[in-house]
């Protein structure tokens, strides 16, 4: 079946986004597709590339890039919870002039309209996180 | 294709107005997975809340948590994707 | 899967949680999808009318709001139960809405295919 997985906490506030994590590496592992991964609200935090973890720590947003380019996921972050929160690409850090960038690699940022159309294609979505 | 829907619950007793909802919200054929901090309602001590349908509980995190004696059925990550794909919908209540 | 049940427990203003659900109902109705909009527990202060948020920075959620029947989001459920904790009345709501008991809330999760609680 086609899977469309939204995240929308974020790593270390919450445990949602290592779950949804492992719940993507099983769906692969059961022979199952990823239609898209779709960050919204603190979920964007998932992709930022600037997370450090120490040693003996998991560090999420370095998993979820191991994961998405492995397999060559369709990883969307949405644009407008991003950049208000810190996780932006270069484009859109010089479109305000600024420096510095910290988007996972792998990601892209793109509009709700996104998750919508991911949703239309789908058989499955499934939420993780959420809430205030 | 069933029209029921997989109702998961990732918070717990702290907010006991969620599992009202998730409980209200419940039809026939619906099943409930407990995950994260929502495994603490399969304590025995809250037994009595699940009347038609005993939760299932996601196995790694009761046991990230300590607890042991579990009422309701406990899945592995592999049972959690079957059992969204048995279900037409998933609710996550949050 | 096409229709979408938006669910919202938050009120405006303390997070970003009651705009970023109305965000993504306008944007299923923007993308022409069947999307309603369920509103339980404090998410039902989102209806109350004559918001005024300068004060504390931020913009307007009625604004938003006002938005939805022009997108022809039409359908607003409340919890019926939420109201009447909170000493409200649908008449004294800002968009007209549907209250829902929990046989109403059974009938909704089986209506729509994709059910998000933002």
């Amino acid at each position: 079946m086609k899977f469309t997985l939204l995240i929308q906490s974020a790593p270390i506030d919450s445990q949602s986004s290592a779950t949804a994590l492992r719940f993507a590496r099983t769906l692969l592992t059961k022979g199952h597709e990823i239609e898209r991964l779709f960050f919204y609200r603190s979920g964007v935090q998932s992709a930022n590339r600037l997370a450090l973890a120490p040693q003996d720590e998991t560090n999420l947003p370095a998993d979820w890039q191991q994961l998405i380019s492995k397999h060559e996921l369709d990883a969307v972050v949405c644009i407008a919870a991003a950049i208000r929160r810190g996780v932006v690409n270069a484009t859109e850090t010089a479109r305000y002039g600024i420096e510095g960038d910290n988007l996972l690699e792998s990601a892209e940022l793109s509009g709700l309209g996104q998750l919508v159309a991911a949703c239309a294609a789908s058989d499955r979505v499934v939420t993780f996180g959420g809430g205030a | 294709m069933s029209e029921s829907t997989l109702h998961i619950l990732n918070r717990g007793p702290n907010q006991p107005e969620l599992l009202q909802h998730l409980l209200d919200a419940l039809s026939a054929g619906d099943e409930i997975l407990l995950i994260e901090d929502g495994i603490y309602w399969a304590s025995e001590h809250f037994a009595e809340r699940f009347q038609s349908t005993q939760p299932k509980v996601l196995k790694a995190d009761a046991e990230a948590r300590g607890l042991t004696r579990i009422c309701g059925q406990t899945v592995d990550d592999a049972d959690f994707v079957e059992l969204c794909v048995n279900h037409r919908r998933s609710v996550s209540w949050c | 899967m096409n229709s979408f049940l938006i669910i919202s427990r938050n009120p405006p203003y303390g997070s970003a949680a009651a705009r970023e659900a109305l965000e993504l109902a306008l944007a299923c109705a923007l993308f022409d999808r069947e999307v309603a909009i369920l509103l339980l527990d404090d998410a039902v202060y989102q209806l109350l009318p004559g918001h005024n948020p300068s004060a504390i920075g931020q913009k307007n959620l009625a604004a938003m709001q006002q938005s939805l029947p022009l997108y022809d989001v039409d359908k607003i459920f409340v919890c019926q139960s939420s109201l009447e904790t909170r000493g409200l009345v649908t008449e004294a709501l800002a968009l007209p809405v549907t209250p829902v008991d929990s046989q109403g809330l059974k009938a909704l999760m089986r209506e729509y295919e994709a059910i998000i609680n933002v």
